[in-house]
C-alpha cells in the first residue's frame, strides 16, 4: 500500500512548446473547422466504441459519471452542458452527479462496491492508489496512439500507471496568474509588473499611496485548507530553482526542506508576511474562505487589496458575481456584474530568476473508469475528443489538454492562458498533488497553516516538520 | 395459522413425517427467497432499465421488504422447524433459535469488525517491522500526542461543565412556573445534529477584518462592548478576535459547542432525578435550619448522585468520540485536532489503514473504562428502582 512506484512520474515535464504550438498558432489550416460540428461523425472518430455509439448501438443505456464540480456551481452547469451533444448523438443517458466532500464520497463508493462508471480525479496519486487496489479498469483497449498524438505529452504520461493507461485527462488549469482591478490600476497609474522586483516595487507603491494592502490572500478551504499556499510555494520554486530540483522535491530525492525550497519560502514570505502586504494579515489568511479572499478588492471606496494569485475559476466568485451566479449558474461571463478583462484582468505571475525562464504551474482533471461496459468506453473515448471540450469552452473557464482543440475556439482568458502554456519554458504539475497524500494533502497543507499562524517566523521548523512527516517506506 | 390447524388436525404431540417434511420445505423456501433477494440487491442491474432514481427507490423498497419480512420469515420458519423436533429437543433448542440470530448479528457487525480493527492495527505495518510499529509511531508523532492532549482536555472540561450547567438549570427550572417551556428551550439543541451545530457556531465565531461588518455575533458583541470600554478609557483599542485561531482558547470555544448540545440532556435527566427526591428529606433539612443552597447541595445533589454519574459518563463517552464539531469548524488545524479527526484523516485522506485502526483502538481502549462505570451505575440504579 505504501509503495510509491508512481513517483518517478513526478514531473516537471519540460513541456514542448511544439505540442501546443500547432493549434495555438494563428495560421491553423482551414481543415480544423470540420471537427467543430456536432459530436463527430459515425465511423471516423478513430475510437471504436465511440463509433459504435454514434451509430446508435448503445441507444437507451445509461452511464454514471461523478465529479467534484459542486452541485449548482457554474462548473457543474458547464459540464452538464458539455455532455449534452454526446447524449443527443448516441442516445446514451449520462447520469452526472456532482458530490460535495468528493474525495471521501468516491472512496467510500469504491470501497462499498458502488463506484460510478466514470469518475473525475484531480490528484494523480489517487489514480495510482485506485489502480494499485485494482479498483480501476485498465484502458488497454483504448486507442492510446491516437490519444498520445492528440494530447499534450505531459498530461498523457500522467495518466499512465505501470506502463498502462488508466486516466484520460479532460481539463487543465493554469495557476500562475495574478488578478487585478483594471480601472483602479489605471486611475492610480499602476502598471502590470513583469519581474519580481517590479512586483515588490508596485506593492510598496500601493502601501505608500495609502491604498490599503497590495495582496488578497487567504487559504481556508474546508477539508482542503492550505492548498493555496502550497500553490504559491510551487510556483515560486519553479522560478527560483531548476526543474530537476522541483522533480526531486516531489519524489523526495532531496529533503522537503532543501535549501532551494527554503529560498523559495523566503520569496513567499516577502509577500505573505511583510507588514501590510497581505490584507488583514495572517488572521485573514487563515480565517477567510478562498472564495471570499478577494472581497476587499471590490469594496465601494475602491480596492483595499489589489492583487490575487489564483486560477481563472475565481472570476465566478468576485463580489457580486457570487450572488448572480448563485441565482443563475448559466450566466455567461459577459453578463456578470463584474466582468473579466474589462473590470478585472490578469497578468503572468512574474519570473524571478532569469535563468529559469517563464514557467507555468498547472493542474488538471482526468477521468478514470470503474465499470467496464461498451457505453462507458464510448463516453470515455468521447471525452478525449475536442467535441467534449467544445461546450465548456464556449461557456468559458475551460482549457483542454488536447492539442486538437482549434485555438480559435478559445476566448478570453483561455486564449491567453493557452498561449501562456505554449510560451512556457517549463510546465510544472501541481507538486502537492503528486506527493504522497500524507504530505501533499496532509502536513504540507497543515504546515502552511501553522506557518501563517506564526506570521512566517518559524520557517525552518515548519519545513523540518514536513520533512519528518514524509512516509518512510 | 399453520400451527393452529396443524394442532387441530393432529393433536398428538409426536411429530409426524408430514410435519417434518413441511418444516424442511419451509426453511428451504425462506432461505432460498432470502438468498435470491440478497443477490437481487447486490446486482443493481436487475433493477436497471428505468431511471436511476427509480431503480434506487425500488432497491430500497426491496431492501425493506426483505429486511423486515425476511427476519420474520426466518424466525417463523425456524420455529416451525424446531416444533417438528421431538418434545424435549424443542424445549431445549427453542431459546437458542430465538437468541442466535441476535448473537450472530452482533458478532458480524460488532465483534468481527472490532477484532479485525485490532488485528489490522498490529499487522498493517511495513514489511519487516514489529507488530507495535503503528503504536510506536502514534505515540511519538507530535500531531497524535497533540490530539491525545486535546481529547484529555475535552474529557475533563466538557462533561463537567455540561453536568454543572445542567444541574443548575435543573435545580432552577424546578421552581419556575413555565417549567416545560423553559426546559424545551434548553433541550432544543439536543435535536440539532453535531454537524448542524458546528456550522451554526462557525458563524457565531466568524471573524471579519476590522472595518468590515462582523457577521459573527460573538465579535459583534465584543466590538460593541469593547467600543464602550474604549470610550470609558478602560481599553486602548478593540479588534475583532479570530476565536477559532487563538490557541489554546479555540479548543475551549469548540468545547462550548459540545456543552451547548449536551446541557439539555443533562438537564432533563437531572430534573427528573430531582423530582424523585422525597420532599420529606428537603423539608427535614429546612426544619434543621438549612438554607435553600445548603438543602440543594447537601441533600438533593447527594441523593441524585447516581443520575449525575450516569449523565457524566454518557457525555464523557460522546466527548471521547467527538469528531464532527472539530472537522467542520477548524478541520483539526490550529492545534485543535482530536484522535477521531486523526483517524478520519489517516483513513480517508492518507489511506493509512495501520494508523487509522491504531487510532480507533486507542479510542476504544479509552472509552472502555468509562463504559464500565456507566453500565455498573445504570445497573445499580436499575436494581434500586
Amino acid at each position: 500500500m505504501k509503495s510509491r512506484k508512481w513517483l518517478w512520474l513526478g514531473v516537471v515535464l519540460a513541456l514542448v512548446a511544439a505540442a501546443c504550438g500547432g493549434t495555438v498558432g494563428t495560421d491553423t489550416t482551414g481543415a480544423t473547422d470540420t471537427t467543430a460540428e456536432g459530436a463527430g461523425q459515425a465511423g471516423d472518430t478513430g475510437y471504436e466504441h465511440l463509433d459504435r455509439a454514434l451509430a446508435g448501438e448503445f441507444d437507451g443505456t445509461t452511464v454514471e459519471v461523478w465529479a467534484q464540480w459542486l452541485p449548482e456551481s457554474a462548473e457543474e452547469a458547464n459540464f452538464t452542458f458539455a455532455l449534452e451533444p454526446f447524449a443527443e448523438a448516441t442516445g446514451i443517458t449520462v447520469d452526472f452527479q456532482a458530490t460535495p466532500d468528493y474525495e471521501t464520497a468516491l472512496q467510500v463508493a469504491v470501497d462499498g462496491g458502488n463506484a460510478p462508471d466514470l469518475a473525475q480525479i484531480a490528484q494523480p496519486g489517487k489514480m495510482h492508489q485506485y489502480a494499485d487496489a485494482e479498483s480501476l479498469v485498465a484502458l488497454d483497449w483504448f486507442n492510446a496512439d491516437k490519444l498520445q498524438a492528440d494530447m499534450v505529452p505531459a498530461f498523457y504520461e500522467l495518466g499512465i500507471h505501470n506502463d498502462t493507461l488508466y486516466g484520460v485527462y479532460y481539463k487543465t488549469d493554469v495557476k500562475s496568474i495574478v488578478w487585478y482591478p483594471v480601472q483602479a490600476f489605471e486611475e492610480n497609474g499602476y502598471t502590470v509588473p513583469t519581474t519580481w522586483d517590479e512586483l515588490i516595487a508596485l506593492s510598496d507603491q500601493i502601501i505608500a499611496d495609502g491604498n490599503g494592502s497590495p495582496w488578497c490572500i487567504s487559504i481556508e478551504s474546508q477539508e482542503a485548507d492550505g492548498w493555496v499556499a502550497t500553490d504559491w510555494m510551487e510556483d515560486i520554486l519553479l522560478r527560483t530553482a531548476p526543474p530537476e530540483i522541483y522533480n526531486q522535491w516531489i519524489t523526495h530525492e532531496i529533503p522537503f526542506n532543501h535549501e532551494e525550497v527554503l529560498e523559495a519560502a523566503d520569496y513567499m514570505s516577502q509577500v505573505w508576511f511583510a507588514p501590510e502586504y497581505a490584507f488583514g494579515g495572517s488572521t485573514y489568511i487563515n480565517a477567510t474562505w478562498i472564495g471570499e479572499t478577494q472581497d476587499p478588492m471590490f469594496t465601494e471606496g475602491g480596492p483595499q487589496c489589489w492583487m490575487q494569485k489564483q486560477a481563472a475559476w475565481i472570476g465566478g466568485f468576485w463580489g457580486a458575481n457570487r450572488d448572480a451566479l448563485a441565482d443563475d449558474p448559466d450566466l455567461p461571463p459577459s453578463e456578470w456584474p463584474i466582468k473579466p478583462e474589462t473590470d478585472v484582468d490578469f497578468f503572468y505571475f512574474p519570473q524571478i530568476e532569469e535563468e529559469f525562464g517563464t514557467p507555468v504551474l498547472g493542474a488538471a482533471d482526468m477521468f478514470v473508469m470503474f465499470n467496464d461496459r461498451p457505453e462507458v468506453r464510448a463516453l470515455l473515448e468521447w471525452l478525449a475528443t475536442p467535441e467534449a471540450a467544445q461546450g465548456w469552452i464556449e461557456r468559458g473557464g475551460f482549457l483542454s489538454p488536447l492539442t486538437t482543440v482549434p485555438a480559435d475556439w478559445y476566448t478570453y482568458p483561455n486564449n491567453q492562458l493557452a498561449e501562456m502554456v505554449t510560451e512556457a519554458t517549463t510546465v510544472g504539475f501541481d507538486a502537492s498533488d503528486l506527493m504522497p497524500a500524507e504530505v501533499g494533502a496532509g502536513t504540507f497543507w497543515s504546515g502552511m497553516i501553522d506557518w501563517v499562524a506564526a506570521d512566517g517566523e518559524n520557517t525552518e521548523e515548519i519545513f523540518q516538520e514536513i520533512e519528518d512527516s514524509w512516509p518512510s517506506s | 395459522m399453520v400451527q393452529l390447524t396443524e394442532a387441530g388436525v393432529a393433536p398428538t404431540p409426536r411429530p409426524g413425517g408430514a410435519k417434518v417434511l413441511r418444516a424442511v420445505f419451509l426453511v428451504a423456501l425462506v432461505t432460498a427467497a432470502l438468498w435470491f433477494g440478497l443477490r437481487l440487491l447486490r446486482d443493481p442491474t436487475l433493477f436497471a432499465g428505468s431511471s436511476p432514481t427509480l431503480s434506487k427507490l425500488s432497491q430500497a423498497a426491496v431492501a425493506i421488504v426483505l429486511g423486515v419480512g425476511g427476519v420474520w420469515a426466518l424466525f417463523y420458519a425456524s420455529n416451525v422447524a424446531v416444533e417438528a423436533l421431538p418434545g424435549r429437543a424443542t424445549r431445549l433448542l427453542r431459546p437458542y433459535v430465538f437468541v442466535l440470530p441476535a448473537v450472530a448479528v452482533v458478532g458480524v457487525y460488532l465483534i468481527y469488525p472490532i477484532v479485525g480493527t485490532v488485528l489490522e492495527s498490529f499487522t498493517n505495518v511495513p514489511e519487516g517491522a514489529g507488530p507495535l510499529t503503528n503504536y510506536v509511531e502514534a505515540f511519538t508523532d507530535s500531531e497524535v500526542l497533540l490530539a491525545l492532549r486535546n481529547n484529555l482536555i475535552w474529557l475533563v472540561v466538557a462533561p463537567a461543565v455540561s453536568v454543572a450547567v445542567g444541574l443548575v438549570f435543573a435545580g432552577l427550572v424546578d421552581r419556575v412556573r413555565w417549567e416545560a417551556v423553559a426546559k424545551s428551550f434548553v433541550f432544543m439543541p439536543l435535536a440539532v445534529s453535531f454537524v448542524g451545530a458546528a456550522v451554526v457556531w462557525k458563524f457565531v465565531y466568524a471573524w471579519k477584518p476590522p472595518g468590515q461588518p462582523q457577521i459573527g455575533i460573538l465579535n459583534a458583541i465584543w466590538l460593541r462592548a469593547g467600543g464602550f470600554l474604549v470610550e470609558l478609557g478602560l481599553l486602548d483599542e478593540v479588534a475583532p478576535v479570530a476565536w477559532l485561531q487563538e490557541i489554546p482558547w479555540n479548543t475551549l470555544a469548540l468545547i462550548a459547542i459540545m456543552v451547548w448540545l449536551q446541557v439539555g440532556f443533562a438537564m432533563v435527566v437531572l430534573s427528573a432525578a430531582i423530582k424523585g427526591v422525597p420532599i420529606e428529606l428537603i423539608e427535614a433539612a429546612r426544619i434543621d435550619g438549612a438554607s435553600e443552597l445548603q438543602a440543594f447541595f447537601r441533600v438533593t445533589v447527594p441523593t441524585i448522585r447516581g443520575a449525575i454519574l450516569t449523565v457524566y459518563t454518557t457525555i464523557a463517552i460522546a466527548v471521547l468520540k467527538v469528531f464532527d464539531i472539530i472537522f467542520v469548524t477548524t478541520g483539526g488545524n490550529f492545534d485543535t485536532s482530536v484522535v477521531a479527526v486523526r483517524m478520519y484523516q489517516d483513513m480517508f485522506r492518507f489511506r493509512d489503514f495501520g494508523q487509522a485502526t491504531t487510532m480507533a483502538v486507542i479510542l476504544l481502549v479509552a472509552v472502555i473504562p468509562i463504559m464500565v462505570v456507566n453500565i455498573r451505575n445504570l445497573r445499580r440504579q436499575g436494581i434500586r428502582a
